[in-house]
C-alpha cells in the first residue's frame, strides 16, 4: 500500500509571535525554530505503523513551500520515510488552503497512493481546511481529527471526537485523514536514519512540472490586510485574604461585577 | 438589491445548537445592511419539523432536505447538498457554525464552490467596497488577522461559537420553508458515519462550555483533579487543562486548552495550578473574565487574569465551591 503524508513546515508553537514590518503578516525574521506541525507528526506514524505491519509499502512524505523546507522533510526520512517531495515554490506555504490543496492534488495524481494523511490542521492558521478539500476535489472520502483508524484490506474504520462525542466513520479506500493527538505516539528520528537521512533523495518539483499555475501570479481570493497582536487584557486584581475570604469575595466580585455568575 | 446569505443550520437532537442561533443573526445583522436575505440549510429527518422556528432568529426562508440518511453526518452529502443550495440561491456568502461539523463540511464546500475559504471568524461585515471583511484569531489566538474577500467572490466563512450574540428570538416572525434535494445517491457514499457514541457520562465540551475550569501541574497528581470537577460541577461549567498534564496522562486530551488543544472563549475561565505557557495563553486568553489561583505570585497566567488569588490551590479551590454551592442556595 501506498501512503501520502502531508507535511506543513510552521513556526514552533513556542514560538513568540511578532508582527512583520508590513502589518499584514507573522514576521519570519523572529521565528527561531521552524518544523512540521505537530500533527504531521501523527499522520506519519500512522502510515509507517501500516507499513510496517504489512511488512511492505511505501511511504511518501511531501511538502509544498520554499527551499527550506528540506530540513523538515530530512526529519521525515530519518524518522522512517521512504521518499519525499517538495514541490518548492516560495509562495505556496503562505498561500491559501485551497491552492495548497490543488498543488497536493496534482501529487497525488502522479503518485496514485491509496491513503492520504495529513495533520489535523497546521499551527499558526490553525484552519484544518486542507484535507477536506483535497478530499473534494479528488472526489475521495475522508474522515478529519481522527483518533483511531482500523484497516481492513481496502475498507477502513475511523473515529473522530466532536463536541461531548464520538462519531465513528467506516469507509472504503482510497481516502485522505487527518491526524489527532491520541491517534498512537510517534516515534522519534533514529540516529541511523539521521545518517542516512542526509544521503537520500529529495524530489524536487516546480508547480509548473505538475501543471499547476504559477502561486505568485494567482491572485488569492482571501486576502491578509492587517496582522496583530491581541489587544492587551485590562489589568487584574489580586483578591486577598485567608482561603474562605479570599474564596468569599470571588464569587461576590463574579456576581457583581464580572456578572458570569 | 442585496446579497443572499447561506446558513448551514445544524440540529442535534431534533433542536438547532445555540451556534446556528449566532450564526442566522449575524447573517441577518449583515443582511440588514445591504438590504439582503437569509436563507438557512437543514438536513436531515426532522428538518422541515425544525425549520420554521428559525425565522425568530432572522431567517427569512429555510431550504429542507429531509432525508434520514442524513441525520449523521455525511461530510461528502452535506458539502454536496449546500453547493446545490448555494448554485440555486446564487448565494454570495455561506455562513456555518465553526463545530466540528461546520469545519468540516465548510472546507469540502469551499473546494467544490472553488470559493474564498474564510476560518474561525470573530468578527464579520460587508466593506465599503462590496467585498466582505472579517476578523479571525491565528496562531491559536497569540495574533489576529483582519481578512477580506474582494467584491463578488463567493466566500465560505466559518463562525467562532460563543462570539457573536445569538439573538432574542422573536416568535413573530416566521420562516417559510422549502424542500432541498441532496443531489448524491446517499446510499452509494463511499464513507458513512455509521454512529455516534455517547460517553456513559455526559461531559460538556471545553470548546461550547460558557464557563470553564482548568487545572494544571500545581495538582501535583492525577487523582486531585476531582478538585477541579467539584468545583466545574458547582458553576455547571466544563473541565479544561493545560498541555503538561494532558501528556502526563492525568486527563484525556479532549479537555485540553491551548494551541496543541483547544481554543476557548467562555464567559468565565478558571485556571487551577496553571503557570501560563504561551501555547495556553493562546487557548484561552480571549475569554470574557479570567480567575487565576496559583502559589507563584509571578506565574504568568496572572498578566491575563481578571481576578487573581495566590495561595495554595489544595486550600483556595475548596473554600470557592463550598463558596460557590452557597452562592447558588441563597
Amino acid at each position: 500500500m501506498k501512503f501520502l503524508v502531508c507535511i506543513k513546515h510552521v513556526p514552533d508553537t513556542e514560538t513568540k509571535v511578532a508582527v512583520h514590518a508590513d502589518g499584514k503578516r507573522l514576521d519570519p525574521q523572529a521565528v527561531s525554530k521552524w518544523g512540521a506541525s505537530p500533527y504531521d507528526e501523527y499522520a506519519l506514524e500512522q502510515a509507517l505503523l501500516f507499513r510496517d505491519a504489512a511488512g511492505e509499502g511505501e511511504v511518501v512524505a511531501v511538502c509544498a513551500g520554499p527551499q527550506t523546507c528540506q530540513t523538515t522533510l530530512r526529519t521525515m526520512f530519518a524518522t522512517g520515510a521512504d521518499r519525499a517531495i517538495l514541490v518548492e515554490h516560495d509562495g505556496l506555504e503562505s498561500a491559501e488552503s485551497l491552492t495548497r490543496a490543488k498543488a497536493l492534488a496534482a501529487v497525488v495524481a502522479r503518485e496514485q497512493p491509496d491513503m492520504v494523511l495529513l495533520g489535523k490542521y497546521g499551527v499558526g492558521t490553525d484552519e484544518g481546511t486542507t484535507g477536506p478539500m483535497l478530499a473534494e476535489l479528488l472526489d475521495w472520502p475522508h474522515v478529519a481529527a481522527i483518533s483511531s483508524l482500523d484497516l481492513d484490506g481496502s475498507s477502513f474504520a475511523a473515529r473522530r471526537a466532536v463536541e461531548g462525542a464520538v462519531e465513528i466513520h467506516e469507509g472504503s479506500l482510497p481516502a485522505v485523514f487527518t491526524c489527532d493527538k491520541g491517534l498512537n505516539e510517534p516515534r522519534l528520528p533514529s540516529l541511523r536514519g539521521i545518517m542516512q537521512s542526509k544521503k537520500k533523495p529529495i524530489e524536487t518539483l516546480a508547480p509548473g512540472d505538475l501543471g499547476l499555475d504559477d502561486p505568485s501570479t494567482t491572485e488569492p481570493k482571501l486576502r491578509w490586510d492587517a496582522f496583530a497582536l491581541p489587544p492587551g487584557r485590562p489589568e487584574g486584581r489580586v483578591i486577598e485574604g485567608d482561603p474562605e475570604t479570599a474564596a468569599k469575595e470571588l464569587v461576590r466580585l463574579l456576581h457583581v461585577e464580572a456578572k458570569v455568575l | 438589491m442585496g446579497a443572499t446569505i447561506l446558513v448551514l443550520a445544524e440540529c442535534r437532537d431534533g433542536a438547532f445548537k445555540r451556534s446556528t442561533h449566532e450564526a442566522v443573526g449575524a447573517a441577518r445583522r449583515i443582511a440588514d445592511d445591504d438590504g439582503g436575505s437569509v436563507v438557512a440549510v437543514a438536513l436531515g429527518a426532522r428538518a422541515t419539523a425544525a425549520a420554521a422556528g428559525l425565522g425568530a432568529y432572522g431567517a427569512d426562508r429555510v431550504l429542507c432536505c429531509d432525508d434520514e440518511s442524513l441525520d449523521l453526518y455525511q461530510g461528502q452529502a452535506y458539502a454536496a447538498t449546500l453547493a446545490a443550495a448555494a448554485e440555486r440561491e446564487s448565494a454570495l456568502l455561506v455562513l456555518v457554525p465553526a463545530s466540528a461539523l461546520g469545519k468540516d463540511v465548510a472546507a469540502r464546500l469551499a473546494a467544490r464552490l472553488d470559493a474564498a475559504s474564510a476560518c474561525d471568524l470573530t468578527e464579520i461585515s460587508w466593506s465599503p467596497d462590496g467585498g466582505l471583511k472579517g476578523v479571525r484569531p491565528v496562531y491559536s489566538g497569540k495574533a489576529l488577522a483582519t481578512v477580506s474577500v474582494p467584491a463578488g467572490v463567493r466566500t465560505v466563512a466559518t463562525l467562532r461559537p460563543n462570539v457573536f450574540p445569538a439573538p432574542a428570538a422573536d416568535a413573530s416572525r416566521e420562516a417559510t420553508t422549502e424542500t432541498l434535494e441532496c443531489p448524491l445517491d446517499t446510499s452509494a457514499l463511499r464513507v458513512r458515519t455509521v454512529r455516534v457514541e455517547l460517553p456513559e457520562e455526559q461531559e460538556l465540551d471545553v470548546a461550547e462550555a460558557s464557563i470553564v475550569v482548568s487545572g494544571g501541574r500545581g495538582l501535583k497528581e492525577a487523582a486531585n483533579f476531582s478538585l477541579v470537577r467539584d468545583l466545574a460541577a458547582a458553576l455547571g461549567g466544563a473541565v479544561g487543562a493545560s498541555r503538561a498534564v494532558v501528556d502526563e496522562g492525568w486527563i484525556p486530551h479532549k479537555h485540553q486548552v491551548g494551541q496543541t488543544g483547544k481554543v476557548v472563549s467562555p464567559q468565565l475561565y478558571i485556571a487551577c495550578g496553571i503557570s501560563g505557557a504561551i501555547q495556553h495563553l493562546a487557548g484561552m486568553s480571549s475569554s470574557g473574565t479570567i480567575v487565576a489561583i496559583n502559589k507563584d505570585p509571578e506565574a504568568s497566567i496572572f498578566k491575563v487574569a481578571t481576578y487573581g488569588i495566590v495561595g495554595d490551590l489544595f486550600e483556595v479551590v475548596p473554600a470557592l465551591t463550598q463558596a460557590v454551592k452557597d452562592h447558588t442556595s441563597s
